[in-house]
């Protein structure tokens, strides 16, 4: 189905997400949507999907002027959108997740919704079991399991919101198999993404957004210099790698052996110096939350120690406040969730975590802090902003405001999922100064580029086990991979490094 | 206590926890599409009295009932539209509705205090109330302790195995998620919020029509059964079998306080007619402690077959509410 926007605008009070944005996706291709963060693509894709309703503009589907009403009037009409949190519901059945929202009698059809279920799966290769339950899945499955689903629902237009975010590389791969494999069949995608590469591999065609508008749509060959001068309107240039001397050790995770729900990882062996990156890598829930956990006091090991500071401290069953006030935070990956509170403006989040004496609100001085910390950390928002109402890239550049310095050791899950290129060498550049202040870092990335360029050493894990620390130096893309998917573990041995 | 008398007991037992249960029952409904109920220890007493007088006044039952289920689903229409259409807390407006129907029923039901008036009797069920044991205990009951089986059954079916269940649980677990699938969010909420009221509400007039026949005032003896509900609710980790159980347990305590209040003389009786309440509290408290951040703490250091135990054990009672119970739904 060929999709045309025409004229699409949209403010959120005086932000004007979308600004006068026209463009055409032919059906049968793959088209890329690039921007920076805050650039406004997913108030567009939701302006498509029925979830908005533009302040001006009009959708165009296969040449007919149409009015989408709310999301199922967009799904009637074949556009269904995979959002960049998938909307889903993770205590549910696999099968009961599937069938809400389908048409029909009374009592739903489960054995004929399975067959259909797993036909679907078998023709792209996923394996999900329809009587799991959705919250055992990973977020790569979770994503298939709404592909599976608004194909069943007759979807002829396929919007993704940064659908490579969270998953692994396998699962990446064989999520642009799929996507080629349906714009082939006639399928028009919309993929939305930062990721430069990503785009270059997968679409037929870029458009970039920047600020509200559009800046122009590119043709393959694609060169990576003029997207992101398109996206940023400025060159971004690439930091060089820097060596940091490390220092005395910060952490001590001796034999430690883990149980969570459905994994159990035996024998972790670290010692993590002052001023030093540990990157862990691994298919989503294979043991690294567990194990950052663990080291934050917020999992309990069931066998070994978890010692800090050079005297190595037994800190083994205290509470994650007892770390905290050894200076060892932990920022989750569900920021909303977990570490921002929705309804809380950013100067009350920056109060709250400065611990500010008294017991009245000093308006004026937090204002101030706030002030400073927004374009120190280059924050698109505003002091009073809620939270909630930031794009998902200043979001994760609020929770790293929000941190407090001088800290020992940073535990951090995904620390720039769903920023652009210039946020996350912002963001990097951040991290890596209080490296340099003698600040440790452990952190978990499904982006192994990310993982190689910014660590130190590496740790690997996989169903149960983990690699001994792997000197980054040592590594490529692809062996990262392999060691990913539980290949070549045997030559690891040979090659262990002591840091 | 001879086995007869046993048998007996067993059945008054069933019977008198028909009330919680259609409360309970008609709670979890609301809450599973998201509306925190809090006034149903007022609306019990509310619907108790104002079936009672309208039986009364037309000497008839039927409509006794149906107007103990209006009354339902109006104070809980109240609370719905206080929270999802002016956007006000549903605890502190369900709360305040407790006090104001309380107080309502004892204000208004002043004139019909102590009045005789109709009542459903029992309906033994011919042949099967003949079986030895069960007859008397499953089939010698009245209307609504029938339906009350019916119901454990029916609400199981309705919310675990039909379209529309599905959906209801969907908008109390993540509305955005349902919204997108084309369900109404607002309006369900009020549909079952409603239905949930009513049959929360025919508890009042099981009360005052059937097991305490009749209006009396701050002696009526409900004051309190509202609040159970509601921890009852949570008990059954808003699942109907479970929900029943809860319901039969608190009535099976009730009952044990009666039976043992003449073999304890020492202990006075009001400490044997409040204990079911401190029980149902402590077994709440047992369902939910396995989400402690210190039992988890405390387990990790157990031998490990031990462990396992214990935390099958405690992920099996583990109760986790419908996760949008409460929140508004908002679209932009
Ligand atoms: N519901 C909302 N209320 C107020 N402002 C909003 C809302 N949604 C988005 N905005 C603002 O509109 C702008 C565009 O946001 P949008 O989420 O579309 O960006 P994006 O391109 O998807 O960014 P990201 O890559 O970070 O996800 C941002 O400035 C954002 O703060
Ligand atoms: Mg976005």
């Amino acid at each position: 189905m060929q999709v045309e926007v025409r004229g699409i605008t949209k403010c959120f009070g005086a932000v004007r997400a979308n600004d006068n944005i026209s463009f055409t996706v032919p059906s049968s291709s793959i088209e890329g949507i690039l921007g920076e963060n805050g650039a406004g693509k997913s108030t567009l894709m939701k302006i498509l999907s029925g979830f908005y309703s533009s302040d001006s503009g009009d959708i165009i589907l296969d040449g007919e002027k149409v009015t989408i009403d709310d999301p199922a009037d967009a799904i009637r009409q074949g556009i269904g959108m995979l959002h960049q949190d998938p909307l889903d519901f993770p205590p549910f059945k696999v099968i009961d997740d599937f069938i809400l929202g389908k048409k029909g009698g009374l009592i739903p059809n489960r054995r004929a919704a399975i067959r259909e279920f797993n036909e679907l799966a078998t023709r792209f290769d996923f394996s999900i079991d329809p009587e799991s339950y959705v919250d055992t899945l990973t977020v790569g499955e979770r994503q298939q399991l709404e592909i599976l689903r608004l194909l069943w629902l007759g979807s002829r237009v396929l919007i993704l919101d940064e659908p490579t975010t969270g998953i692994s590389l396998p699962q990446k791969e064989k999520l642009f198999a799929t996507l080629k494999k349906l714009a082939s069949e006639g399928m028009t995608v919309l993929f939305v993404s930062h990721k430069l590469e990503d785009v270059e591999a997968l679409c037929n065609r870029a458009t970039v957004l920047r600020q509200g508008r559009l800046v122009g749509t590119v043709e393959p060959p694609f060169d990576t210099k003029v997207l992101v001068e398109m996206m940023f309107g400025k060159e971004i240039p690439q930091e060089p790698k820097t060596q940091l001397r490390m220092g005395t050790t910060v952490l001590h995770a001796k034999h430690v052996e883990l149980e969570g729900i459905r994994i159990q990882i035996k024998n972790i062996d670290l010692r993590v110096r002052a001023g030093e990156v540990i990157g862990v890598a691994g298919m989503e829930g294979s043991g690294q939350i567990l194990f950052l956990s663990a080291c934050a006091g917020l999992a309990q090991p069931v066998k070994g120690s978890i010692c800090l500071d050079e005297d190595e401290k037994d800190m083994t069953g205290k509470t994650y406040h007892e770390f905290r006030k050894k200076g060892v935070v932990y920022l989750p990956a569900a920021r909303l969730e977990q570490a921002l509170i929705p309804g809380l403006s950013l100067t009350e989040h920056f109060i709250l975590s400065e611990g500010m004496k008294g017991l009245f609100i000093d308006r004026k001085k937090s204002e101030e802090l706030a002030k400073s910390r927004i374009s120190l950390f280059n924050i698109k928002g505003r002091p009073d902003s809620p939270v909630e109402s930031l794009s998902g890239g200043n979001q994760q550049r609020a929770l790293l405001a929000l941190m407090r310095d001088p800290l020992k050791l940073i535990l951090i899950e995904h620390p720039t999922r769903g920023l652009d290129v210039e946020s996350t060498i912002y963001i990097w550049g951040k991290l890596k100064e209080r490296c340099a202040r003698g600040t440790a870092i452990v952190f978990i990335s499904s982006d192994l580029h990310e993982i190689l360029k910014y660590s130190d050493r590496v740790l690997v894990f996989f169903a149960g086990r983990v690699t001994p620390p792997l000197r980054a130096s040592t590594l490529t893309v692809e062996r990262l991979g392999r060691l990913i998917g539980g290949k070549d573990w045997d030559s690891i041995e040979t090659e262990v490094s002591h840091a | 206590m001879n086995s007869s008398a046993l048998v007996t007991s067993i059945a008054g037992v069933l019977a008198a926890a028909a009330p919680v249960l259609f409360a309970v029952i008609g709670e979890t409904i609301s809450e599973r599409a998201g509306v925190l109920n809090l006034s149903m220890n007022g609306m019990i007493l509310l619907s108790a009295m104002g079936s009672f007088a309208v039986a009364l006044a037309t000497n008839s039952v039927v409509l006794g009932f149906l107007a103990g289920a209006a009354i339902g689903a109006l104070v809980s229409l109240v609370v719905t539209f206080a929270s999802l259409t002016l956007l006000q807390s549903q605890v502190a407006v369900g709360f305040v509705l407790a006090q104001l129907c309380r107080d309502l029923s004892y204000f208004l039901g002043n004139p019909i205090m102590g009045k005789v008036g109709p009542r459903i009797s029992q309906v033994p069920i011919p042949g099967l109330e003949r079986i030895p044991v069960l007859g008397t205990i499953l089939f010698r009951q009245d209307v609504m302790t029938y339906l009350s089986f019916i119901l454990i059954v029916a609400a199981w079916f309705f919310i675990f195995r039909t379209r529309p269940g599905l959906t209801l649980r969907g908008v109390g677990e993540r509305p955005a998620a349902a919204y997108i699938r084309g369900a109404n969010v607002n309006r369900l909420r009020y549909l079952y919020a409603a239905i949930g009221g009513a049959i929360a509400g025919l508890a009042g007039p099981i009360y005052s029509l059937s097991i305490k026949a009749g209006w009396k005032g701050t002696i009526s003896g409900l004051d309190g059964i509202g609040w159970i509900v509601l921890s009852i609710t949570i008990f059954g980790g808003w699942k109907p079998f479970r929900a029943a159980f809860g319901a039969y347990l608190f009535a099976f305590l009730q009952w044990l306080g009666l039976v043992l209040q003449p073999s304890l003389p020492s202990v006075p009786s009001q400490v044997l007619q409040v204990a079911p309440f401190p029980l149902m509290i402590l077994t709440l408290l047992f369902v939910n402690i396995g989400n402690a951040e210190w039992v988890d703490r405390s387990l990790a250091r157990l031998p490990e077959n031990v462990r396992r135990d214990i935390v099958r054990v405690l992920r099996a009672m583990n109760a986790t509410p419908p996760a949008a119970l409460g929140v508004p739904f908002e679209k932009e």
